[in-house]
């Protein structure tokens, strides 16, 4: 099977984007890649769009980004994985690649929350559980689904709301050197506390913003990468794992079970050792959509033993020069949220950082040349987790 | 109250202040635009608004509804495989079985986790902060509802009992969760 490397990146400033429509936001990624990459648009066999939907105006936003891009007459589809949208485009691409059927492929991630008042867009992410047995008479939130692993983790495990304020603080302190980020503020432990609640024990501080924003990357076959890149960052495996609709059939509360499966999927192909995972790795990109959730990644990934997560917080292992450098960017927490953009902020994040292109403040020692990316997509409802590599997979 | 009144007052604070500023600037400027408060880009107000109201078919499952408003809870339980299903369904899809037999859950069991809804969806706002709790049931199946207790009541670990009661203001029949003095 053919290799695939990422050849070229694009991402837009995440936040607030009220100055530019869906299809003006996508384009701000897809220039930077085209012009990273040095491809025109002629070249691309074919275009995936990651966009969860629903909130923004356009229905059909793979035709109005690719009409406005100039990417038509060329093949494409949109695609939703919830929050892992963006990872599941990027699928689509790598196998298309790996298949034969193109040889030059762009993956577009987009979403544009703001369109929709906030109060319709908490209701719409509500009803990403199972919308009949869950959400119609008991009103989960978005915060609400995962403070349900909160709560079972401090009763189990002894995890102190400080533990997950550990979480906020760093990815904060990260994305105030991220140009890109939503949020580029530090903030300290008293403001963490401080913060209103929003579904106990999860506060304001615990929870990734609601946010517009744009990532592209550009994938191409072994053969058409060496010719255009000297640079390229190959994707090494990628496992993908479901979960169950009802959040109440989740076993205990304390992992998500789809994600563990992803990373055992994409370890095996890579041949990585789960218990020593984190040796492999320069960086990590997890889903930190919420504090809690950024902790379970840790188990999940086997970066920290089952019920320690919240300790390589509390001991700041997952700083740079850590243990695992975990969201560098900023992660989902503070660079923000968009839900179709977010797997491919992450692929871009990851291929920055091992081409020593991060921005300052941000950046990583890469001595093994490999990175991770988790991407969860609803609370636990679909997970993707995709390895890149510096080296060729085959070779 | 009944879900028309509730939807009325819900329109009447929400809807109609938006329609009122979108007739506004329409007057004033002969188009639906306004510039954002903080940031004084330009933003076009969608005169078109989209409601929905899904009809979900309940046929299949309706003995659950039947017995709920007699004060029961059900689940379903393969008469192959033993599966117990709840919520209920009337496929067993592990053995592709259907047509399952209906068991009454003991509905006595341990609560595994809960939060508090502070900040709700709109269609909930009508509530005061609600508790919402998983408990694990001795047929070994998890439910999740409301926890009708006070929030220092509750607590990981407490036994529990789901209850039947009729959901106010609306005055339907649900189920919820209370704590076994």
């Amino acid at each position: 099977m053919v290799d695939v490397a990422i050849v070229g990146t694009g991402h837009s400033k995440f936040g607030n984007r009220t100055d530019v429509n869906l299809q003006e936001l996508a384009w701000e990624a897809v220039k930077q890649a085209l012009e990273e990459s040095n491809l025109d648009q002629k070249d691309i066999d074919m275009f995936v769009v990651g966009n969860a939907g629903g909130w923004s105006s356009e229905p059909l936003s793979a035709i109005v980004i690719g009409e406005y891009c100039n990417l038509a007459p060329k093949g494409t589809m949109r695609v939703e994985a919830a929050c892992a949208t963006g990872s599941a485009a990027l699928r689509i691409a790598y196998q298309a690649i790996k298949a034969g059927d193109a040889k030059i492929a762009m993956v577009i991630g987009v979403e544009q929350m703001h369109q929709s008042p906030n109060p319709v867009a908490i209701e719409m992410m509500g009803r990403a559980g199972n919308y009949f047995w869950e959400f119609e008479n008991f009103g989960l939130t978005f915060p609400g689904y995962y403070a349900l692993y909160a709560t079972r983790r401090m009763a189990k495990f002894g995890m102190k709301e400080e533990d997950l304020g550990q979480i906020a603080i760093k990815n904060h302190y990260y994305g105030s050197f991220n140009p890109y980020a939503m949020f580029q503020k530090q903030i300290k432990m008293d403001e963490y506390m401080k913060s209103r609640v929003v579904a106990y024990p999860l506060k304001v501080y615990d929870a990734c913003p609601i946010t517009d924003g744009a990532a592209a990357v550009i994938l191409a076959s072994e053969e058409v990468a060496k010719k255009i890149t000297d640079s390229p960052v190959w994707i090494v495996s990628q496992g993908f794992k479901s979960g169950t609709a009802n959040l109440s059939k989740r076993d205990d509360f304390i992992s998500i079970d789809a994600a563990r499966l992803a990373a055992e999927e994409a370890y095996k192909k890579a041949r990585i050792d789960f218990e020593n995972s984190w040796r492999y790795f320069d960086v990590a990109e997890v889903h930190d959509c919420f504090t809690i959730a950024e902790i379970m990644a840790y188990e999940d990934l086997g970066f920290a033993k089952r019920g320690e997560g919240h300790l390589l917080a509390r001991e700041g292992q997952t700083y740079i020069g850590g243990r695992i450098p975990v969201n560098v960017d900023g992660g989902l927490k503070a660079k923000g949220h968009p839900i179709g953009a977010t797997g491919v902020s992450m692929a871009v994040s990851i291929t920055r950082q091992l081409l020593y292109r991060a921005h300052k403040g941000t950046q990583v020692d890469v001595k093994n040349g490999m990175g991770i990316a988790h991407n969860v997509g609803g609370t636990g409802h679909y997970a993707y987790v995709t390895i890149f590599s510096l080296k060729k997979p085959s070779a | 109250m009944g879900v028309t009144e509730i939807r009325e007052r819900q329109f009447n604070e929400i809807d109609k202040k938006a329609l009122e500023q979108i007739d506004l600037l329409i007057k004033n400027s002969g188009m639906p635009i306004m510039r954002d408060l903080k940031t004084n880009n330009l933003l076009w107000i969608d005169v078109r608004e989209l409601t929905q109201r899904f009809m979900i078919p309940i046929g299949r499952i309706y003995k659950f509804f039947d017995q709920l408003s007699k004060g029961k809870i059900i689940g379903t339980k393969c008469p192959k495989c033993g599966s117990i299903y709840f919520p209920p369904q009337d496929d067993c899809t592990k053995c592709k079985v259907s047509g399952l037999d209906v068991i009454e859950l003991s509905g006595e069991g341990e609560l595994l986790t809960y939060t508090i809804i502070t900040v709700k969806p709109v269609s909930f706002m009508h509530y005061q902060d609600y508790i919402v709790g998983i408990a694990r049931l001795k047929e070994g199946i998890n439910i999740l509802a409301w926890v009708n207790e006070k929030p220092e009541d509750v607590k990981v670990g407490m036994k529990v009992k789901v209850n039947v009661v009729k959901r106010e203001p609306e005055g339907y029949f649900t189920y919820e969760l209370r704590k076994i003095q």
